[in-house]
């Protein structure tokens, strides 16, 4: 397209997972082959003009764990509020979650969505208000509030601690097997006992409940922050898709824009309970729905929100362009320029409006006339300074503040 | 469990199991898929969409005009003919309108609803192992001249960056290359443009076919043009028109409610400069003289069944009673009136129309807008037509020269019809001469193999006896003579149309 096109660089339009993609895609082809595309150090600056990433799950998304973690995300935590037993009626013998997970947790591309960056962006949130949202998951709504000098068990976790001892005993309805099916009832509870995970213990929460799963992800995925980038150990591709374990190409006339809604309440944080043993529910998990905030109602049916799309919170969408890029930082050497610009959702007025014109929500925010517009004058030839740099509504740059990542 | 298909699952229940499929039966032999395949379509089977058109085809944004529900054509005829039409100067887009071929396996898998086109081959192909990473539809607007075709579009530096990528990434196994009818002219085109230096050709070096190609597997291949090419630009028409109008005379002649289809049709076909890339190659020499032609003794076979041994006993046989039936003299492509087909050249006395003043055409007013070239004719021009009596392939492009100047003066820019004398000439370079295989070389790849694969055993439109048309406000000065069919049953001649067997289409 480059070359039949007068010579004239591609603008790239990353959505959602896509950006993630797209991020490995520009590793991938500068890399000598095998691992790589053999393109040179040079590609991306011959070949980009820029990259116009929507809804961009740079960080991961926390919604994804409460998929690997219990099928569930907060829409399901409502049904199951609203309607018990209609997912998990044992007398129809249904295992809807257990099928849906059985069939998800092949797919390796969530885990690519699991959150990055460990306690070092989850603190982002600590200090401002009283909730805890780096507790990505807490077990019982206390847990979930308290601060963590009283549980000491939260900073003594072992590797091998959670490990399964003794042979699994719950005997479901038998259909649908998940490595669920390997822990034993003790192994739940010890679980449950620990409280509380942040970012980065979640991961050997992940890594005892679904070992083979983590296993084979994470010869795929890396989650957390490069120490020295130049060690060679990230020339591996696991870190590609990871924007804190790995440079930016060198592409200094390059420009890359993070372009996401914001206004609409996203998941951030899950409070959780083990489930009632039943004859056909074999996933011991799920997220306690009983669980209802205070008065600012940022907690509701055992789900915390925070600003974002409905699907990416905006610190995910955009703390790279906000701070982790802009200027030259070592995830960004070559200085490429970075914009942010946020959409205000505005829901559609009536159904005739269809999904409307001016959305910010995950999806819809394609159908955006304001991002429409942005798009199409990058693509016509403008640059990030010429539509205006940053549009900025959420409180993205405080937070980008309290993030000490060493940049 | 619900059986997918209702039809097929009857017929399996009363005529039992259907043979394996060739995927099928070849996968339990053990093949598999190796070489990449590129599938480039003949005319008209590759769906076309728009892009950007005029308001009367507002609710038509990226529907398929042609295929498909062709753009539910039958709500607005005119605006879907005026969408359909190229520039008239140029051969490419008319102002405002952009229609595109569409990309993917889905271009040329069916044609209409049920009508498969290469649905079948890809499905047999994907038995063995072929996905849509080893096998491409090379699709492109087949409206366009070919060489257009990369001008507008890009279309052969696509095709030719595909190859390079599917081979690359399937191990460096050449490409298996399957055109079907005009593809196979159009593909002949890619492998000079392919190998040409930029900017005329793709700049891929001269061994780039021998590097790339492991096979052309050529379907139907017009290689030396058809001659319902010639039927088709002369008068808009084919044996199946010539045969309505046989049956309804006067339907698409009265022109009781002004529609004019014909005249319609041919407005936006001959914007069409693809069409003239079928026009018969090779003159006389191939296509037969006024007395002789290469398919001399061939008398169909309709009635009996095909088996080769037969076939060649009846054709001994016919060549003995060749002296008491009619000699056909298939090389008079057109010839005006029936008993011009039977004479002997020297009894015929034909006054040469080249060059002859064509006058004006009084019918100009009733035509409304619907401008054909034969407007520019007049009474003088028509009847020096007529008057030229019989026209061997050596005319043809003369004659069309003659009744549709501009489309020709177009057309010979892309495109050439004779045999070369001297293939070294540098003038050869040229890219009209690339899709007439009797004007170019084929490529340096001696490890590379063509296919020619087509059927037999039908008879095939080879020559047609014309008329002048009664006159009317505003119409076609010639059509197809319906009234002209061989007496003595043997069926060659029908209905004003002249047929062979299907076999000299292609002499490779």
């Amino acid at each position: 397209m480059y070359a039949t096109n007068g010579y004239k660089k591609v603008v790239v339009v990353p959505h959602s997972m896509g950006v993630l993609y797209f991020l490995h895609f520009m590793k991938w082809v500068e890399a000598p082959p095998p691992m790589g595309g053999g393109g040179g150090p040079d590609w991306c600056t011959k070949h980009i003009k820029s990259i116009m990433n929507i809804g961009p799950a740079f960080l991961g998304v926390p919604k994804a764990v409460g998929n690997i973690l219990s099928a569930e995300s907060k829409d399901v935590a409502f049904i199951r509020a609203m309607a018990p037993g209609l997912l998990d009626s044992e007398i129809l013998g249904l295992q809807t979650l257990e099928h849906v997970m059985r069939v998800s947790r092949t797919w390796d591309s969530i885990i690519s969505l699991v959150p990055k960056g460990g306690d070092d962006l989850g603190r982002g949130f600590q200090v401002q208000e009283s909730t805890k949202y780096g507790r990505i998951v807490s077990f019982g709504k206390p847990a979930s509030e308290v601060h963590s000098s009283e549980f000491p068990s939260l900073r003594s976790q072992k590797q091998g601690s959670l490990h399964n001892a003794t042979p699994p005993p719950v005997a479901s309805c038998g259909k649908v097997w998940t490595e669920y099916d390997d822990l034993s009832r003790e192994t739940i509870s010890k679980i449950s006992e620990n409280k509380a995970y942040t970012a980065n213990t979640l991961l050997d929460l992940l890594r005892t409940i679904a070992p083979k799963m983590m296993r084979r992800a994470e010869a795929h995925f890396s989650h957390g922050i490069a120490d020295d980038l130049d060690d060679l150990k990230y020339n591996d591709y696991k870190y590609w898709s990871n924007p804190l374990e790995t440079k930016l190409p060198e592409a200094p006339d390059m420009e890359i824009y993070c372009l996401y809604g914001v206004g609409i309440p996203t998941e951030r944080s899950y409070v959780y309970k083990e489930s009632q043993p039943g004859r056909c529910k074999s996933i011991p998990l799920q997220i306690d729905s009983s669980a209802d905030g205070n008065k600012n109602g940022c907690l509701k049916g055992g789900v915390y929100f925070v600003d974002g799309d409905e699907s990416v919170p905006v610190l995910s969408a955009g703390f790279m362009c906000a701070k982790g890029w802009r200027g030259k930082t070592r995830f960004n050497p070559s200085g490429i320029a970075t914009y942010v610009r946020e959409y205000k959702h505005k829901a559609p007025a009536n159904l005739l409006e269809g999904r409307g014109l001016e959305s910010g929500a995950h999806v819809d925010i394609m159908g955006n006339v304001a991002l429409i517009e942005d798009v199409l004058r990058v693509a016509a030839g403008a640059s990030g300074v010429e539509l205006g740099g940053d549009k900025i509504y959420s409180d993205i740059m405080k937070m980008s503040e309290k993030i000490k990542v060493r940049l | 469990m619900i059986p997918s298909s209702f039809p097929d699952y009857m017929s399996e229940v009363i005529r039992g199991r259907p043979p394996d499929p060739p995927g099928l039966k070849l996968k339990k032999e053990g093949l598999r898929a190796k070489h990449p395949v590129v599938f480039v379509p003949g005319i008209v089977t590759g769906g076309l969409e728009l892009w950007e058109g005029h308001q009367c085809a507002d609710k038509l944004f990226r529907k398929r005009l042609w295929g498909g529900t062709f753009g539910k054509l039958y709500k607005s005829p005119l605006c879907w003919m005026e969408h359909m039409s190229l520039d008239n100067e140029t051969g490419l887009d008319p102002i405002g309108i952009r229609v595109r071929p569409v990309t993917g396996l889905v271009a040329a898998d069916y044609f209409a609803l049920g009508y498969f086109v290469w649905a079948v081959l890809i499905a047999n192909l994907a038995q063995i192992g072929y996905e849509e990473k080893t096998m491409y539809m090379a699709s492109y607007d087949w409206r366009l001249s070919f060489q257009n075709t990369e001008v507008r579009d890009q279309t052969m530096s696509r095709i030719k960056s595909n190859i390079e990528l599917m081979v690359s990434t399937n191990g460096g196994n050449k490409a298996v290359i399957v055109p079907h009818s005009m593809g196979v002219v159009y593909f002949l085109h890619f492998m000079k443009w392919v190998e040409t230096p930029a900017p005329m050709g793709g700049g891929g070096g001269p061994d780039w076919c021998a590097r790339h190609i492991k096979a052309v597997m050529n379907i139907a291949g017009p290689l030396l043009g058809v001659p319902k090419a010639i039927s088709g630009l002369f008068s808009e028409e084919a044996k199946d028109v010539a045969v309505v109008r046989a049956i309804a005379p006067g339907v698409l002649d009265k022109d009781l409610f002004r529609i004019q289809t014909l005249q319609h049709i041919m407005k936006m076909t001959r914007t069409w400069d693809s069409t003239m890339s079928m026009i018969p190659k090779g003159g006389t020499t191939i296509w037969g003289g006024l007395d002789w032609s290469p398919e001399e003794g061939y008398v169909p076979n309709t009635r009996k069944k095909i088996s080769t041994f037969d076939d060649i006993d009846d054709h001994t046989k016919d060549q003995n009673t060749k002296s008491k039936t009619n000699h056909v003299h298939y090389g008079r492509i057109i010839s005006f009136g029936k008993d011009i087909t039977r004479a002997h050249s020297s009894q015929i006395q034909r006054i040469d129309f080249r060059g002859s003043i064509k006058g004006n055409n009084i019918a100009n007013n009733g035509c409304g807008d619907v401008w054909t070239e034969y407007h520019d004719m007049g009474f003088s021009g028509i009847n020096a037509v007529a008057e030229y009596k019989a026209y061997t392939a050596g005319d043809i492009v003369d004659l069309l020269n003659y009744v549709a100047p501009k489309m020709m003066a177009r057309g010979s820019a892309h495109f050439s019809y004779g045999i070369a004398s001297n293939l070294d000439d540098p003038k050869y370079a040229h890219y009209k001469y690339w899709s007439n295989p009797l004007e170019t070389k084929l490529p340096n790849a001696t490890d590379m193999e063509i296919f020619s694969m087509y059927g037999v055993g039908i008879p095939t439109e080879r020559a047609y006896v014309y008329r002048q048309s009664p006159y009317a406000e505003c119409y076609i000065p010639f059509q197809i003579d319906t009234s002209a069919s061989e007496e003595d049953g043997d069926m060659c001649l029908r209905d004003g149309v002249f047929t062979v067997d299907g076999m000299k289409l292609c002499l490779f």
